[in-house]
């Protein structure tokens, strides 16, 4: 793939069981060729995704992340992708406030039957990623101690 | 703890661009694994064989197969686990085969991507909890959705084994679209003679309650536990006492309604039972054609009724049934022919659809089998018929072949002659598919014994030329133009998803294709099973299919809901969320985010807090990303082990 003759970025994928996760088989199974730099999550449904994982990733230096889910309305648990929707377009909004360009983030919806969507999907995000390149690492003493306080509190339970 | 890796060739599937050695081989640098290996077919008899040798020879306590999709085999390698003696939640997967081997060309990116996914699995295993399944109750009742030969199939089937069974059809009389047909294919024999009997076994059956001219308003629940709130259309007629004698309709003065039933050639009443086959057979108005419920005067069939079963009044009710399963067979509906403006559809009333011809042809049809033009009511002489329209056709967003339009050409071409020995058929045809049992050699019986004419080519243009219509089109195994005088033009429609199937598949919760029709939980392998548990397909809402499918596939829907009412208890699955009562401040986001209402508030030494109906909720983890306090988590997908995914992938 043309994006990937250069290196190879870090991008997390977080996708839904039902919908997105079945749909990445489908590519795998029509053979549909994608860049290698995605790694997947796999989750119930993108309604079980707490903002702050992205902002995990990108703290820990993730070049991109993408989230997909289901078509709305079409939820395996009727309004997980709802819930996730406005989480994902608050989070969206709080990126470059937090000093992450929101390029290097998305969230989309694939169903299980779109395998040739998942490819374009793939393929389109990696290369906005390249485009924007590896991501600059961040000054500790920001706001963002806020954030890893959270996180490391929870993973303390 | 101590962990096992395997890393599976699959063949060459993964081994051909993964070098599954050097994965195994990396995974031994992780942390707490103390085998790894890699194995030709982890799946495969020896291969898990050799899993349970390793968990017994190294004590494991968890095991990571980096193989396939876990949605086709995490089942079979949890079970592996439990034949050994583990919990079978301490298993996890690296899906290195559709997400790598299959993707990737780069044999070194893609060893490299296998390692960091096994790498995660194994960081989410070491957090893995021993879970264990609770059990509960099943309502062995099943609910069918839609009448058509697919659910009649299946309803009978249930009900025959013993289960209680509602069929709930949108129409006014169950028989789907093959109660409209004449004759079937490959064997030309009379449609109704064979489905009319099954029919009136399903008005008579003990365990089957029918609902007809009723739809699906809601699913709430969980298999075995379903929910379903139907809305019973109003009929204006009590059919608790309506006779079926047909009074009312020899009285009703709307005699222009279009008829439903005939594909809207010929007309009907605004009261009117279907057709005489109907089950039930009963009344029902037409609310827009009815002059009473239009303009508030008339009432005759009121007058005429010997029962006084006329109800004007009469408003939909909601029902609301609890049922265990529920097969979907909800069928298709034709293309809509008049999208193809060169063939005139819609313009020209010669121009017809293959279920207009097959009304036309049907001897309860509105010409009592008598082929008559539209137009003019004359005898046609020449009919052309035009295949795939709507079908294998990428502009108009129908790149699939309807499957079953070819034969019913076939058999109309052989009706037609029967019916008129001096007639001409044409058939423009792309390929002929005909891969049935005596399939093909009907369609040879059409063109060697019955004289159809089949011309492979597109037709171009219809243009109507002395009363009569001139067919313009291509020959293209001679390599010419074409062009025949016709009387009649018949157009083999296609088929496409139900209108509303989408709305009813989100009301499923079941997941649907690009074109609309129910997604099957794996097209091989489970081909009447859905995504969610307790829901079944039949029938064509899952792809265009012909009779013989849709009824094996009815029977097949049926057997799986025999087989899952067979237990009494179903085991729950314990991925399901967990409240640390400590932590949690009783601020109750999670009950009002839950969509399935598993969540509710307890009192705890006087203060509020969360409690999880354990059998009702169903792991989607909603709450956890609501909770301000991580204090609800969902079990075998914790912040902690998505957490450790992640840093595995970034530190």
């Amino acid at each position: 793939m043309s994006v990937n003759e250069g290196k190879e970025l870090r991008i997390i994928g977080f996708l839904c069981n039902w919908c997105s996760y079945a749909g990445a088989d489908t590519a795998g199974v029509g053979r549909f060729a994608q860049p290698t730099d995605l790694r997947i999550v796999r989750l119930p449904c993108t309604g079980r995704i707490n903002p702050l994982f992205i902002v995990r990733a990108f703290m820990n230096g993730a070049d991109g992340v993408l989230v997909s889910g289901c078509h709305p309305r079409d939820c395996h648990y009727s309004e997980g992708n709802f819930y996730a929707r406005r989480r994902l377009e608050v989070l969206k909004a709080l990126l470059p406030v937090i000093g992450v360009d929101p390029g290097r983030f998305e969230y989309t919806w694939v169903s299980a039957s779109e395998g040739q969507r998942w490819r374009s999907v793939v393929t389109s995000f990696t290369e906005q990623v390249h485009a924007l390149g590896p991501m600059p690492g961040f000054k500790s003493g920001t706001s963002l101690d806020m954030c890893l306080c959270h996180m490391d509190q929870t993973q303390a339970l | 703890m101590n962990i096992g890796v395997f890393v599976c060739h699959c063949g060459s599937n993964i081994a051909g661009t993964v070098d599954t050695e050097a994965v195994a081989k990396a995974a031994l640098n992780f942390r707490e694994v103390v085998f790894a290996t890699d194995t030709m077919y982890a799946c495969s008899e020896p291969g898990q064989a050799g899993i349970v040798d390793a968990i017994k020879t190294y004590d494991l306590d968890g095991v990571v197969v980096a193989s396939c999709t876990p949605r086709m085999h995490e089942a079979t390698f949890r079970r592996t686990l439990e034949r050994a003696g583990l919990n079978k939640y301490m298993f996890e997967m690296a899906n290195i085969r559709e997400h790598v081997s299959w993707v990737g060309k780069d044999k070194e990116a893609n060893t490299r991507k296998a390692e960091e996914l096994v790498h995660m699995a194994v960081e989410k295993l070491r957090r893995n909890d021993y879970l264990e399944a609770g059990e509960f109750d099943i309502n062995k009742r099943v609910m069918v959705i839609g009448g058509g030969v697919a659910g009649i199939q299946a309803a009978l089937d249930c009900a025959d084994g013993g289960l209680e069974v509602v069929l709930v059809e949108r129409e006014p009389s169950i028989g789907g679209k093959m109660s409209k047909l004449d004759k079937t294919f490959p064997t030309v024999d009379c449609s109704s003679c064979i489905l009319g009997p099954k029919m009136v076994d399903v008005a008579q059956h003990p365990n089957i309650t029918l609902y007809t001219l009723s739809e699906v308003d809601s699913v709430k629940g969980f298999v075995g536990n379903f929910d379903v709130t139907v809305r019973r259309k109003a009929a204006y007629v009590d059919w608790d006492a309506c006779t079926g004698c047909g009074e009312c309709a020899t009285k009703c003065p709307s005699k222009k309604t279009p008829d439903r039933f005939n594909e809207f050639i010929g007309t009907t009443t605004a009261i009117n039972i279907p057709f005489p086959q109907a089950i039930p057979k009963k009344a029902s108005i037409n609310p827009e054609a009815c002059i009473m419920l239009t303009k508030g005067k008339c009432g005759a069939c009121a007058k005429a009724c010997p029962t006084e079963a006329i109800r004007f009044d009469q408003q939909d009710e909601l029902v609301t049934e609890q049922v265990g399963a529920i097969i979907a067979a909800t069928g298709y509906d034709l293309f809509d022919f008049t999208k193809y403006g060169e063939y005139g559809g819609g313009r020209y009333p010669d121009v017809i659809t293959s279920m207009q011809y097959e009304r036309l042809l049907s001897a309860s049809g509105p010409t009592e089998g008598h082929i008559k033009r539209p137009s003019d009511g004359t005898e046609p002489k020449d009919i052309v018929f035009i295949q795939c329209v709507g079908s294998r056709d990428k502009s108009i967003g129908r790149p699939y072949c309807s499957g079953f339009c070819c034969m019913y050409t076939a058999k109309q071409t052989i009706l037609t002659k029967d019916h008129m020995p001096d007639s001409q058929s044409y058939v423009f045809y792309m390929d002929i598919r005909s891969p049935g049992k005596n399939y093909d050699e009907f369609t040879r019986r059409a063109m060697e014994e019955y004289g159809a004419r089949y011309i492979r080519g597109r037709v171009s243009a219809i243009q109507p030329k002395n009363g009569r219509y001139l067919v313009k089109g291509a020959d293209t195994l001679l390599g010419q133009q074409v062009e025949i005088e016709a009387d009649l033009i018949v157009l083999a429609v296609g088929a496409e998803a139900a209108k509303g199937a989408g709305e009813l598949a989100e009301k499923l919760r079941i997941s649907y294709d690009p074109y609309g029709f129910f997604l099957e939980g794996h097209p091989k392998l489970k081909p009447v099973e859905t995504n969610t548990a307790g829901i079944y397909l039949a029938g064509s809402c899952q792809g265009p299919k012909d009779i013989p499918s849709s009824v094996a596939q009815g029977d097949a829907a049926a057997a799986k809901v025999l087989a899952l009412f067979s237990k009494d208890k179903l085991a729950s699955d314990p991925q399901v969320s967990g409240v640390k009562l400590v932590r949690c401040i009783g601020c109750g986001k999670c009950e009002s985010v839950c969509p399935f209402g598993a969540i509710e508030m307890i009192d705890f030494r006087g203060m509020p807090k969360a409690s999880v109906v354990e059998t009702v909720c169903q792991g989607c983890g909603v709450c956890t990303a609501a909770c301000p306090q991580g204090a609800i988590q969902l079990r075998h997908f914790t912040d902690n082990q998505i957490l450790a995914e992640v840093n595995t992938l970034c530190l």
